[in-house]
């Protein structure tokens, strides 16, 4: 095959290696192209990654429905009613919709965003104090530095017992100070703390400052009775949030005599709205590096063919020499467009070893940067799509001088000037 | 060794045609030296363009080595060019990024000859024109001389059955062409068929036959006793 044909190469390399600044110039064009669209890719994915870790941590299928006052009068009561929850809900929506993969219920102690001082030895700290199950954990998932989660264990024996934040820590001990182990004060009753933990880079529900203490010992400690505060509920992997969040809403409204257009008495949070608005702002992000970087490297390998054409013609007499020779038009038209084959595809590698580079050296500078901008590379899939694309490109524009150089008669080779 | 009856061939300029070639007929023996002689417009460039399946005629035959030159697309000249014929051009033509080694192995490349045996053929051919020690050297790197001796290697190299040589002393010196010609000589000694184009007298004497040209038509044909270049050296 005439592609393992060593004489060919070392023609073709001979060629291109002899008239160094020649080639060098010429893939130059590609060089930059193709640096462009990496970098461009790269950064995207870097973003994308960006957000990614910003969400870590957060299921991105899940909805958090809560209870407010009614909007409209129905069924004889009155508009502006308090609506509130009661714990069988849970299980009655969870039994209800089968499209729920996990629902943890929790309750909140003071009013919504509002803190509770929480005290020990002397030192005291205003945290969000949570009645939670251990399935919490699924949707908002914590970094545990010390000690462990809530259990069920913790749940059937309403033990009491508490997770605190690392920066609920800082308030209420020493630094040094294990805060494993030692009880903290809430409302007249102590709690032992079973585990510290440290909110990821991310979006955080639950704040820095908090406690969570079993829901069942939250219910006896602070005799909240069945009273909920809200639902947070992670869907299956191939449902829809919005329909899952239709139906419970559908089920709550009818159990407590809601209007079924009221808008506001049950209030909900999709967060994979967020999710998915952000995801196809990513999308959106590489589709358009893509473009813009693919056009560039259109360009950079039109540039290689124009320098090709300038050099087949300051080459018609070599090529005339070569044909006189017994090179058939055959021969000539390959060698031209191995030329710009492996012109495009060295400056191609070269592009890419640069481009991944300085991919790295911009990672490293962001990483400790608060920028949502992590990992930022390219994807093998993504390179090797450009790759070939690019190969592509440089065989049917390589064509324009390779037939340019066929058209050069051996006779023109004789003609003196 | 070359057969031409009748060959006829005109070139259009605008709306008139130039008639160059009007009816050539000549033969060439095998171990010929011939020389073409012409003033500029003569034809004989044109003649030689043709035998060297450079350019087509219009009408007429031409046979070499009994094998019938026509219709030949270009693939199929190359080829015939390849196996048939030598090349050695006033400017030397040799490439000018490749050493005088590679230079000369090329037609072999062509002739898809192993690299091995590309190489060893290469640097007999330049032994044989006395330039072995230069075989690594670029042509930038060569006197004029040396380059045609180079190009005279790089002909004989696809050992062809025809040597054409188109005003070969054309830009030399006096010496250096004496000194081409002595190896054009040596060449034709050895058996090899020659055709040298040239508009020089003295360079002429030096074949064994000279064929005139003027207006399209052979005016003069004769053998002649040669005068031999290594006197001159």
């Amino acid at each position: 095959m005439w592609i393992f044909d060593r004489d060919l190469w070392s023609e073709i390399f001979n060629t291109l290696g002899k008239n160094m600044l020649r080639t060098i110039l010429t893939m130059l064009g590609v060089i930059f192209a193709m640096i462009i669209l990496m970098l461009l890719l790269g950064s995207a994915n870097g973003m994308s990654n960006g957000f990614d870790k910003l969400f870590a941590g957060t299921a991105s299928n899940s909805l958090f429905v809560w209870s407010q006052r009614t909007s409209e009068p129905y069924k004889g009561f009155e508009r502006g009613r308090r609506i509130s929850f009661k714990l069988e809900d849970a299980g009655i929506i969870k039994k209800q919709v089968s499209e729920i993969e996990v629902l943890a219920p929790r309750i909140e102690l003071g009013s919504h965003r509002n803190v509770v001082t929480v005290y020990r030895k002397g030192r005291k700290s205003g945290s969000s104090v949570y009645g939670d199950y251990p399935e919490i954990d699924n949707i908002t998932k914590k970094k545990l530095i010390a000690g462990r989660f809530l259990n069920n264990n913790d749940i059937e024996s309403s033990k009491k017992v508490c997770v605190i934040g690392e920066e609920t820590v800082k308030f209420l001990f020493d630094k040094g100070e294990s805060a494993i182990g030692e009880d903290i004060r809430i409302n007249g009753v102590f709690f032992t703390v079973v585990g510290v933990y440290k909110p990821n880079n991310n979006i955080n529900i639950d704040g820095k400052n908090a406690v969570f203490i079993p829901f069942t010992t939250f219910q006896k400690a602070f005799n909240s009775g069945d009273r909920l505060g809200w639902m947070a509920i992670a869907v299956k992997e191939d449902v829809k949030v919005p329909v899952v969040e239709e139906k419970i809403k559908k089920i709550l409204k009818a159990k407590y005599d809601i209007h079924p257009n009221d808008p506001r008495a049950i209030g909900s949070f999709d967060m994979s709205e967020i999710f998915n608005n952000i995801s196809s702002f990513t999308m959106v992000l590489k589709g358009v590096s893509f473009f813009v970087g693919i056009f560039t490297l259109l360009a950079g390998v039109i540039a290689i063919s124009n320098i090709l054409l300038i050099t087949v013609k300051e080459r018609t007499k070599e090529i005339g020499v070569r044909r006189a020779l017994g090179a058939t038009p055959r021969i000539v038209k390959r060698q031209i467009l191995l030329e710009a084959i492996v012109l495009t595809t060295f400056a191609g590698l070269i592009g890419f070893a640069i481009s991944v580079g300085a991919l790295v050296g911009i990672g490293a500078l962001a990483e400790g940067s608060e920028a949502p901008f992590v990992n930022p590379m390219v994807s093998i899939v993504q390179f090797g799509a450009s790759f070939l694309l690019m190969i592509f490109l440089s065989v049917l524009i390589g064509l324009l001088p390779a037939n340019r150089a066929i058209k050069i008669k051996p006779i023109e080779a004789l003609r003196e000037e | 060794m070359i057969e031409i009856k009748n060959l006829h061939k005109s070139y259009k300029m605008g709306s008139n045609s130039l008639h160059v070639l009007k009816g050539i007929n000549f033969n060439v023996e095998e171990g010929e030296l011939v020389a073409i002689m012409g003033s500029s417009g003569s034809g004989k460039s044109t003649l030689l363009n043709i035998l060297g399946m450079l350019d087509n005629s219009d009408s007429g035959e031409y046979n070499l080595d009994g094998v019938p030159i026509k219709d030949l697309n270009e693939t199929k000249a190359a080829r015939y060019r390849n196996k048939f014929l030598g090349f050695v051009f006033q400017s030397f033509n040799l490439i000018n990024y490749k050493s005088a080694a590679e230079n000369v192995a090329l037609p072999l490349y062509y002739q898809k000859v192993g690299r091995k045996e590309r190489q060893e053929k290469a640097l007999k051919y330049l032994e044989q024109v006395g330039l072995r020690d230069w075989a690594s050297h670029l042509p930038s790197e060569l006197s004029g001389g040396q380059k045609q001796r180079v190009a005279i290697a790089r002909a004989l190299a696809a050992e062809p059955k025809v040597l054409l040589a188109d005003e070969p002393t054309g830009a030399l010196d006096s010496t250096t062409s004496y000194e081409v010609m002595d190896l054009i000589q040596k060449i034709n000694d050895a058996g090899n068929t020659i055709l040298v184009v040239t508009h020089e007298p003295d360079i002429a004497d030096m074949c064994k036959r000279i064929v005139h040209l003027k207006d399209g038509v052979i005016v003069e044909d004769k053998k002649i006793e040669q005068v031999r270049a290594d006197q001159y050296v």
